[in-house]
């Protein structure tokens, strides 16, 4: 089955309200999402991040699923020791072999596309079938706003502020997404919460296939972006529109647009709502609308065909 | 022993952990290669090649997320079994403490080797002595029959309801890693089955009745979690004196926390791990020359054994202590030296000890080595020194 409206999404709250996260901060979002997608046969496993420490301070937890956090660099393997165990108990029927458990990772940019990623790599090298979930903030938002290895250029963040000589990152976003294609794992896509349908149906591919799956999710971050937090489900479809991010698939190989764009947006409607990006001239978004242009030629590409048009005022 | 439960034959310490891990029927390893241990793993993946072991091997990609696979499988009630030395029991330092802190009963053997710089993949306990403070149980074999031993004996002290804390057990990288004893096996493991029974007595993930496990702990409850890990290893203390007590009377090897040969004479001289078969084999010699030498075998370094060292140092004249790794800038750098000197202030007894260090990155310590100690320690007593510093046997300044 897929969801195909808001009315085919389970009631199930597997993610009690109460939790610590910011005011209007779209990691609830994505997670309440993703476990109504799961339901309770599922065990999750999640790296240090703000989702971890604002869902879990005992004596309290929001988790309606079993849960484990160990440690930042290291879900991966946990889910790995979990999948590898689940397996054996139930050839020894130690636990019910007809039961189908999801193991899914939800981990922040830092703890996947960084300091976690030697984990993860190792995790689809072995085919472990887990679904990891990255919802990707573009820095490391739980120490207070660093630059990681997916923020985004130019963007300012406490570890690249702006100076007199250097003004936000001067590096590009990691295209972890793809990097992760690169390992030839089932399934690989890229959602974004504003398209909820189509991010909670890869949700449902990525449990359904056998192997890994990843699913990189944008998640726009209040606090760290620098937006008033009523409008992040807005920026994120900005996102999309302006192909600062791109919905796609990779299964089994077949690559596909999910969310096509026939005109897009100039990527200053996505930059000038956020604070982070506040020191940006002209010229710097140029710079950026030209390395978006140089993505959209390539994705199209890719698919064979124009998915993404061009920027239409 | 000839029964007809056992089959003798040999093998190096390496091969005895694994047939360890094997006869306890493990359900999950997870382990990366490292010399000396390397063998070990070798050893498990044949096992289950062979079909002789049911149980998934994870062929990770660093000994972190080694102990992180194990603390997966632990938590959701697997029988969990690793293997490491050296480096990468440093690399995997962190998960030490949340593997024990998350209370998962995950046996280890480490193929004890020195640490780098300079690159040694030579014998010594530098890596053992490092990870004291991680909450682990840390037993220290001599022989690979203890190794074996040891390893089943760790399951039942690890799963027991009272304890919930990973147990090490350790040996020498290469004299004992790498070189073979005639060890008696299990012909049929089940006969460990009564012994160890497969019971998950911790908490695990279970979807039927959700928990969350590592949580944040902020300064109104971390204190009393920590708390509550010290208890556990107060009380694992009778829990490994009854786990071998069991042993023996099920299987008839014995073992203790700390282990005494040639008992009576009033020097003694105390170490750990593959070296004290050289304590024995020099004392044998010393004791044909004249003189009356005691050897100590500290086989338990955490809990550490207070009674039972107590029991057996407290009628001595002196006491040399041999220290296998430096804890650079302590006040007395040879590590169970410093501990045993804690104990005897504390029980205000009042025996000179002399802590020597030997055997650092496997430099050659012989029989002449021993008795050049203890003739040194000798002189030193009787000259009325107290030496309040380590010894660096044989080193060049």
């Amino acid at each position: 089955m897929h969801y195909r409206t808001v009315f085919d999404i389970p009631r199930d709250e597997l993610l009690a309200p109460g939790h610590g996260l910011c005011g209007g901060c779209v990691a609830g979002t994505i997670v309440r999402l993703l476990l109504k997608v799961a339901g309770p046969n599922t065990i999750v496993v999640n790296p240090t991040g703000c989702v971890e420490v604002s869902t879990t301070t005992f004596p309290y937890t929001s988790w309606r699923v079993p849960y484990i956090h160990v440690a930042f660099e290291n879900a991966a393997a946990v889910a790995s020791g979990i999948e590898a165990s689940i397996k054996v108990l139930q050839k020894k029927n130690v636990i019910d072999p007809s039961k189908k458990i999801n193991i899914i990772v939800i981990g922040g940019d830092g703890g996947t596309a960084d300091i976690g990623f030697q984990a993860l790599s190792g995790m689809l090298e072995r085919g472990h079938k887990v679904m990891y979930v990255l919802y990707d903030n573009e820095a490391y938002m739980n120490t207070g706003i660093q630059r990681s290895g997916t923020t985004p250029l130019f963007a300012w963040t406490t570890t690249t502020p702006i100076g007199k000589v250097l003004k936000g990152k001067i590096q590009v976003k990691k295209p972890v997404a793809e990097i992760v294609a690169a390992h030839r794992v089932p399934y690989v896509a890229t959602a974004n919460p504003a398209y909820f349908l189509d991010m909670m149906n890869k949700f449902k591919r990525g449990l359904d296939v056998d192997g890994p799956s990843f699913i990189h999710v944008i998640q726009p971050c209040t606090t760290g972006w620098r937006y008033d937090p009523r409008i992040g489900i807005k920026i994120a479809r900005l996102a999309t529109e302006t192909a600062m991010w791109i919905n796609w698939e990779l299964d089994h190989g077949e690559f596909r647009v999910t969310v096509t764009v026939p005109k897009r947006k100039h990527v200053r409607h996505y930059i000038r709502v956020q604070g982070r990006f506040n020191h940006l001239t002209d010229e710097d978004i140029e710079t950026i609308q030209k390395y978006v242009d140089k993505e959209v030629e390539r994705i199209n590409k890719l698919v064979g065909k124009e998915v993404i048009g061009p920027v239409v005022e | 022993m000839e029964n007809s439960i056992w089959k003798r034959i040999p093998l190096n310490s390496n091969y005895a952990a694994a047939y360890g891990a094997k006869d306890s029927d493990v359900d999950v390893v997870a382990a990366y290669p490292i010399t000396p241990q390397t063998p070990a793993v070798e050893k498990i993946a044949d096992f289950i090649s062979n079909g002789e072991l049911n149980a998934e091997m994870i062929h990770v990609e660093s000994e972190h997320s080694a102990m992180s696979a194990c603390i997966g499988a632990a938590a959701v009630g697997a029988r969990t079994f690793t293997a490491t030395s050296a480096q990468g029991l440093e690399l995997m330092h962190e998960l030490l403490h949340i593997a024990s802190g998350l209370r998962l009963p995950i046996v280890m053997a480490v193929a004890s080797r020195a640490l780098s710089a300079p690159l040694s993949i030579w014998g010594d306990y530098s890596d053992v002595i490092n990870i004291r403070d991680t909450s682990w149980i840390i037993l220290i074999a001599s022989t690979a029959q203890e190794v074996y031993d040891s390893i089943i004996q760790a399951y039942k002290i690890a799963e027991d309801p009272d304890v919930l804390l990973p147990v090490v057990v350790a040996y020498d990288g290469f004299m004992m890693s790498h070189t073979y004893e005639l060890v008696y096996v299990a012909k049929n493991p089940e006969i460990f089955r009564d012994y160890i029974p497969k019971k998950v007595n911790w908490t695990i993930l279970n979807v039927e009745k959700p928990i969350t496990m590592g949580a944040v702990a902020n300064p109104d409850w971390y204190y009393e979690f920590k708390y509550q890990q010290v208890l556990a290893m107060k009380r694992s203390y009778s829990v490994i004196k009854n786990s071998a007590k069991e042993f023996e009377k099920r299987y008839g090897r014995s073992y203790d926390t700390v282990e005494v040969y040639n008992n009576g004479g009033k020097i003694a001289v105390l170490t750990y791990g593959g070296l004290f078969g050289t304590v024995v084999e020099a004392i044998d010699y010393m004791n044909k020359q004249g003189t009356q030498i005691t050897g100590i075998k500290l086989r338990l370094f955490r809990p550490f054994p207070l009674q039972e060292i107590r029991k057996v140092i407290e009628d001595l004249k002196m006491l040399i202590v041999i220290d296998r790794a430096i804890s650079f800038g302590a006040p007395i750098e040879g590590t169970v030296a410093m501990e045993i000197s804690a104990l005897l202030h504390r029980e205000s007894i009042d025996i000179p000890i002399y802590s020597y260090i030997a055997s650092i990155g496997q430099r050659t310590t012989t029989e002449e080595d021993i008795i050049g100690i203890v003739k040194d320690a000798v002189k030193l007593f009787e000259s009325g020194k107290r030496i309040s510093e380590s010894i660096y046997w044989g080193v060049r300044e």
